[in-house]
């Protein structure tokens, strides 16, 4: 059983700039929360507060049910992965591997075992007799995981642990820290799993939850599908999926027969109707209003009319199944996904000619201006 | 056709410019080693001449020191080495020998462990006043030795310290030489401390974390500080000559001085043999050590 809580933490570096603003935080016994973030917003201040290696400046961190607040890094019963791996260069891989049982005074048999059973599990049996500096980034990070399995942990922390591996190596050590996860907690073994990346595939892809940070404060925490689907704020909406959500200044419209209408760049367009329900503005409000380019479609005949828009084609880039279409609305850029097919056999003589557009707004997102909060929801 | 052979001559014309020019370059390469090797040489000969001189007339005999530059001995004998190893006094060399290391074993011993510590003190942890606690640290390597020579005396005299090794060896405890310290401080600072923060989560306290971390990472430079502490104390001449009083305490800097010191004609081949001899250590220490401390000296950090 092993819960983590953050209570209203705050975290003020010795030179008075205040990293982390109160947050709250609880994350579940086995949950895989990934923690993201563009650089400098304090994911790896909040990581190492809750290891211990940085002091917390205010508020409470609960790790089961035990305050860790002033708990040295050893008491916590956590394990952490660093980014550089931090191997000890002067032990082999079973030294490295074997150090904080050592410390721990187990005895040789128990920790020769524990060993063992962790190189086989990340298939690092035949380095184990290697120093560090023999090994491949790939291999190190393995090792690096494998030292942090020994120990049996509460709790497992990673600080950006991929960010050094080239692309392949990372997608199939992604899939293997969340096998690894599953694994443990398929056994019934603490699985407990903070993970910190700025990768947004990375987090999409192995978290259980996401939490979404920025400058300290917490934007949004909740499952990846959610996060995709219903950004609490025009942050979230923003850093999660790629290529980006489109955003464009409106003014939200709402019409005497019952319609929510927005217009910008000279062009207006309804709001499907079960969305429309959902929007909490005023009439002539400013807005921002969002939308993914998967749910811009070429316009065709059975294209609702009000929610067609004409823009003007700048920029196709192939992508193999598909393109993305880039129009200019007004002084604006769009980003569209259409499929190869589609484009292949009706844009492939638009460049830089008008065509329309079928804006499918019951996937839109509706922000208040000041606030940036999602107002669809 | 016509075409074709034009072609072909153009061709070897710039094969062979290319040829000449390459010579060319070659040839000025082979100059400029030549002249460069010439400088080193000619200059490691005179730098080395007068450890030659004093070893080759160790083995001549007393009235031919002077009266040749040559180093080759025309009457080679052991004498020198012989006599010398006795020496004028009722102990033996090695009696000397023996002396100097009992006070410059403990010396390095005591300047290794203090300075590592004190440097991973200042290096790691957050100490109040630590600029100023550093700024005086910077400020002792400044301060000349001489000032400190009376104070120091005379506190040895009140502590009763004195015709003993321990003047000598005793304030390496409480890392005074603040070179070395700040040598350490250096390196350390240079390291990255993610090694040390997963020690501290794999259950390290700091005094595990620094002989099961920094120590062995920190290896190169604490044999550099080691061997530049025993080089200069074996050569030290002037701590042994304020405190060591009694002939039978006398290290090797002060028993060559005792032999130069007799009144009628110094034996200079006796001197100088002893001379050569007194040097050994010094380079045997340093070549078992050479590649340490070539690495200490120069890297100033390790990889991970
Ligand atoms: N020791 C320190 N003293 C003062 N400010 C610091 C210190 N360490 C970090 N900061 C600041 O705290 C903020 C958060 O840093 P942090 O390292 O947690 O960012 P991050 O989210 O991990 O970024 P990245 O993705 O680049 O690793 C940054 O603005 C940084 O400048
Ligand atoms: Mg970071």
């Amino acid at each position: 059983m092993a819960n983590v809580t953050l209570e209203k933490v705050t975290k003020v570096y010795s030179n008075g700039f205040e990293a982390v603003h109160g947050i709250d935080l609880e994350i579940k016994d086995g949950e895989f929360m990934v923690m993201v973030g563009p650089s400098g917003c304090a994911k790896s201040t909040t990581l190492r507060m809750l290891a211990g290696l940085e002091s917390i400046s205010g508020g409470k961190i609960h790790i089961g049910q035990t305050p860790v607040n002033n708990l040295a890094p050893k008491d916590r019963g956590i394990a952490m992965v660093f980014q550089n791996y931090a191997l000890y260069p002067h032990m082999t891989v079973r030294e490295n591997l074997g150090f904080g049982l050592k410390l721990a005074r187990l005895d040789k048999a128990t920790i020769d075992q524990y060993v063992n059973e962790a190189a086989e599990l990340l298939e690092i049996t035949p380095l184990l007799d290697r120093l560090p500096r023999q090994l491949s980034g790939g291999q190190a990070q393995r090792v690096a995981v494998g030292r942090a399995i020994v120990k049996k942990p509460s709790v497992f922390l990673f600080d950006e642990p991929l960010s050094n591996l080239d692309a392949k190596l990372r997608a199939s050590m992604r899939v293997r820290i969340s096998d690894l996860h599953k694994r443990l907690k398929d056994s019934n073994q603490s699985a407990t799993t903070v993970y910190v990346t700025h990768d947004q595939t990375e987090a999409m892809t192995m978290g259980d939850r996401i939490c979404v940070m920025k400058d300290g404060h917490i934007m949004q925490v909740d499952t990846p599908a959610n996060l995709y689907k219903s950004p609490a704020n025009l942050f979230v909406a923003g850093f999660i999926g790629a290529p980006e959500m489109n955003f464009i200044d409106a003014n939200l419209i709402k019409t005497d027969d019952g319609l929510v209408q927005v217009s910008f760049a000279g062009q207006t367009i309804s709001i499907e109707q079960k969305k429309a329900e959902k929007i909490n503005a005023a009439h002539h409000e400013s807005v921002i209003f969002g939308i993914r380019p998967e749910f811009i479609h070429l316009a065709t005949d059975e294209s609702p009319k009000d929610q067609v828009v004409t823009g003007k084609v700048v920029r196709l880039e192939n992508m193999g199944s598909e393109f993305y279409v880039y129009l200019m609305l007004g002084d604006k850029q769009f980003c569209a996904r259409i499929p190869a097919a589609v484009v292949e056999e009706q844009l492939s003589q638009s460049l830089d000619s008008d065509v329309s557009f079928y804006f499918d707004t019951s996937h839109c997102h509706i922000f208040n201006q000041e606030t940036e909060e999602n107002i669809s929801l | 056709m016509t075409d074709q052979a034009t072609q072909n001559q153009t061709v070897n014309y710039t094969a062979m410019q290319i040829n000449q020019e390459v010579k060319r370059t070659l040839r000025k390469e082979r100059i400029n080693a030549a002249i460069r090797y010439g400088v080193l040489l000619l200059t490691g000969l005179i730098m080395l001449y007068p450890l030659a001189w004093m070893v080759s007339a160790a083995f001549k005999p007393n009235y031919e020191i002077f009266t040749s530059m040559s180093l080759i001995p025309k009457e080679f004998s052991w004498d020198g080495f012989i006599n010398g190893w006795k020496t004028g006094t009722e102990y033996t060399f090695a009696r000397f020998f023996l002396n100097t290391f009992a006070y410059v074993i403990p010396k390095v011993i005591l300047t290794v462990i203090s300075s590592t510590i004190v440097a991973f003190g200042f290096a790691r942890f957050d100490i109040p006043f630590k600029k100023f606690w550093f700024t005086t640290l910077i400020a002792t390597i400044l301060l000349p030795q001489s000032v400190l020579l009376i104070p120091q005396y005379l506190m040895f005299r009140e502590m009763g310290m004195l015709d003993s090794y321990m003047p000598l060896y005793l304030p390496m405890a409480f890392a005074t030489q603040g070179f070395f310290v700040f040598m350490l401080i250096q390196f350390l600072r240079g390291l990255p401390t993610d090694m040390e923060e997963a020690a501290m989560i794999d259950g390290c306290n700091s005094f595990q974390l620094l002989w099961y971390i920094v120590v062995p990472i920190l290896k190169p430079a604490i044999i550099s500080v080691a061997l530049f502490q025993f080089m200069w104390s074996v050569n030290d001449f002037l701590g042994p000559l304020i405190y060591i009083s009694s002939v039978e305490k006398y290290p090797i800097a002060l028993a060559l001085k005792l032999s130069i010191d007799v009144t009628e004609g110094a034996q200079w081949n006796e001197i100088l043999a002893m001379a050569s001899i007194a040097i050994v250590p010094s380079i045997v220490v340093f070549l078992i050590a050479q590649n340490y401390f070539i690495e200490g000296v120069t890297a100033g950090g390790v990889k991970g």
